[in-house]
């Protein structure tokens, strides 16, 4: 337990020395919490424009009216085409003959032309309905009816709550959960390894294992110093994010330094397995690409549901999954400490496994 | 005398080069063994071997009486390993205090421990400084030190001395014939070959063998030359 201490202590010191690393640990999760919270919050409305050739006055002006719509009248078909070639118009709508139309997309960005096939839909069946509307008036007058000019519509009162956030909420707000996870067990990960990396190459871990030390000791002394690192790492990102960038936790914050913590001790023990393949600090940054990218990829940022079966599996042996989903329980829905336990245990078993494998994996050095 | 480490036909190779063949080594208590030998004819190897770090393809290492590997029997040896293994963003004394840990000193004797074996590389003045700020004799000493921690019954010193200038190599020669009177065994290896003349004993390992294994006086007159310079330059020239 001494040596334990020991380790932990030293690993420590080390750490707090390294003004850099430091850096990389603490403010760079708070920087990209902020980029991320101000892309995601600037008004994501976008506007199109629209060209129209030959298309009748009542068409165009239902089109028009749409929000962020903009309508650019041409004369003739190339010189509209022009004009697409030169980004003016995001797609080109043109009546043939009556009732007869056809749109060219510019199609250079998807949501754009969702917008547009949207915008062209929408208008078309509010010109059916106009049209509808004015041959019942015509016919009720025909009848010698009266048709009443007063509106009709009653005040239809529509009251919106939000069972998350408020109508500021961002698409920001559903990520960030994943991303409190994901900070600690990029920075824990890349840290840990290369700490132990460093150890190996200087040949410090050669003398230290020429000492009565055991090995679980110096994995454990790995263990209690990142522990610690990312109990601070994660107190930072939290107040950060819930007093700087006003998100709301719903849960209990605690559950939230629970699943982090544990999360951080996955990234650490992986780190420190890892690093035994690696035999420079460069080999450890190769291990972003297909260790940590698939990390978030199947963390939830893209719906798993609507992944197929293989890409599902995948996710079911990535340890930030579990975190993300209890991150996001806790924080978006409000979920209990049991809510979230089995996601705790998969990470408990995680750390479990690895534990075990980096205490063996030591005997490359040291066979004792 | 106590036999302290015995290496009893041990072999070891990596891949198809055969690095040491059959060695058979004693240190008895109260001796020092000067380990000279070409660079890579397998000095830190046999050495890594003693200690349990590598494992030997055959052949039995004892140390203290006990096979080795053996953890607890670390704790019984000083250690200096041939690159110097510190930890640069800590000071002296942090590195000190860390081994000793390591090595399980009592806490309230740490201090004066640290002390100590800083005195005896003349490293007092130096001990808030951190290590990165060290010169390489400063570093080599500071390893020295760490493995003089709870004055081991045995010292294995791989290249002591490298980076030393004279004065201070004639004060850590004194300390060892000083730790050696009291009945400490140490195994050193080293290229200074004006260093083996101090030494009670000569293994001379060429070509994977131990080919001589004896005092120093003895090995000059059995090759007829006046130092062991000329003894490791005939022995070398004589296996070509
Ligand atoms: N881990 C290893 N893998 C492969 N070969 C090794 C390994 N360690 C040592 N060797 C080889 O074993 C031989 C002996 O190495 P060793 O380090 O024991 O030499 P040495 O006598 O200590 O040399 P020097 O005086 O330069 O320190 C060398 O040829 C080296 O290439
Ligand atoms: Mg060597």
């Amino acid at each position: 337990m001494r040596r334990t201490i020991a380790i932990s202590k030293r690993i420590f010191l080390e750490l707090i020395r390294d003004k850099r690393t430091l850096a990389m640990l603490f403010l760079a999760p708070v920087l990209i919490l902020t980029l991320l919270n101000y892309v995601f919050s600037i008004n994501t409305s976008t506007n199109v424009n629209i060209g129209v050739v030959n298309v009748q006055r009542s068409m165009k002006s239902t089109i028009n009216d749409v929000k962020h719509v903009n309508i650019k009248e041409y004369d003739n078909k190339k010189e509209a085409k022009k004009a697409l070639d030169n980004q003016k118009v995001d797609a080109i709508f043109e009546e043939n003959q009556h009732d007869d139309y056809s749109v060219l997309y510019a199609n250079t960005s998807a949501s754009k032309t969702a917008m547009i096939r949207r915008i062209l839909s929408a208008s078309f069946t509010q010109e059916k309905t106009f049209q509808m509307a004015d041959t019942l008036k015509q016919m009720t007058e025909k009848l010698g009816m009266n048709s009443d000019n007063k509106n009709t519509t009653n005040d239809v009162n529509l009251k919106e709550s939000y069972n998350y956030g408020n109508k500021n909420t961002t698409y920001f707000s559903s990520i960030m959960p994943i991303f409190m996870g994901f900070f600690v067990f990029l920075f824990v990960f890349l840290i840990s390894g290369m700490s132990l990396l460093k150890e190996r190459t200087s040949g410090t871990l050669g003398r230290l294992l020429a000492t009565p030390v055991k090995r679980s000791e110096i994995v454990f002394g790995y263990i209690l110093s990142y522990s610690l690192v990312a109990i601070i790492q994660t107190t930072i990102i939290v107040f950060f994010t819930i007093y700087v960038l006003n998100v709301q936790v719903t849960g209990l914050i605690l559950n939230v330094f629970i699943i982090n913590l544990l999360l951080a001790l996955v990234a650490l023990t992986f780190g420190l397995l890892l690093s035994t393949l690696a035999n420079s600090e460069f080999q450890m940054m190769q291990f972003i690409p297909i260790i940590v990218v698939p990390q978030i990829i199947f963390s939830g940022i893209i719906p798993l549901d609507s992944m197929a079966t293989w890409a599902q599996w995948i996710g079911n042996i990535l340890p930030m999954k579990y975190a993300s989903n209890a991150m996001t329980d806790v924080i978006l829905y409000g979920k209990s400490f049991a809510n979230i336990l089995p996601e705790l245990l998969m990470l408990i078993i995680f750390i479990v496994v690895l534990l075990v494998a980096n205490i063996f994996g030591l005997r490359r050095y040291r066979k004792v | 005398m106590q036999t302290v480490i015995s290496v009893e036909k041990v072999s070891k190779s990596f891949g198809n080069q055969q690095v040491l063949k059959n060695i058979d080594m004693l240190l008895k208590k109260g001796e020092i063994i000067g380990l000279i030998g070409p660079s890579g004819s397998g000095k830190s190897t046999l050495i890594n071997i003693a200690l349990g770090v590598e494992r030997a393809d055959s052949g039995l290492t004892t140390i203290f009486g006990q096979k080795m590997p053996n953890r607890m029997l670390l704790g019984k040896l000083g250690y200096m390993a041939q690159s110097d293994a510190l930890y640069e963003s800590l000071t002296a004394k942090e590195n000190i205090r860390f081994f000793a840990e390591m090595k399980g000193v009592d806490k309230k004797l740490l201090t004066p421990e640290i002390t100590r074996v800083a005195k005896i590389v003349s490293l007092e003045n130096y001990l808030d400084k951190r290590v990165s700020g060290f010169s390489g004799g400063m570093k080599r000493r500071l390893s020295l030190a760490i493995a003089l921690i709870s004055d081991p019954g045995l010292l294995i010193l791989d290249e002591p001395t490298v980076g030393s200038d004279p004065a201070l190599r004639l004060q850590i020669w004194q300390e060892l014939h000083r730790m050696r009177d009291e009945g400490h065994a140490i195994l050193v290896t080293t290229h200074v070959m004006d260093e083996a003349e101090l030494v009670d004993r000569v293994a001379l390992l060429l070509g994977g063998e131990l080919i001589a294994n004896d005092s120093p006086q003895n090995l000059e007159s059995q090759y007829h030359v006046d130092s062991i310079e000329k003894v490791f330059l005939k022995a070398e020239g004589e296996l070509k």
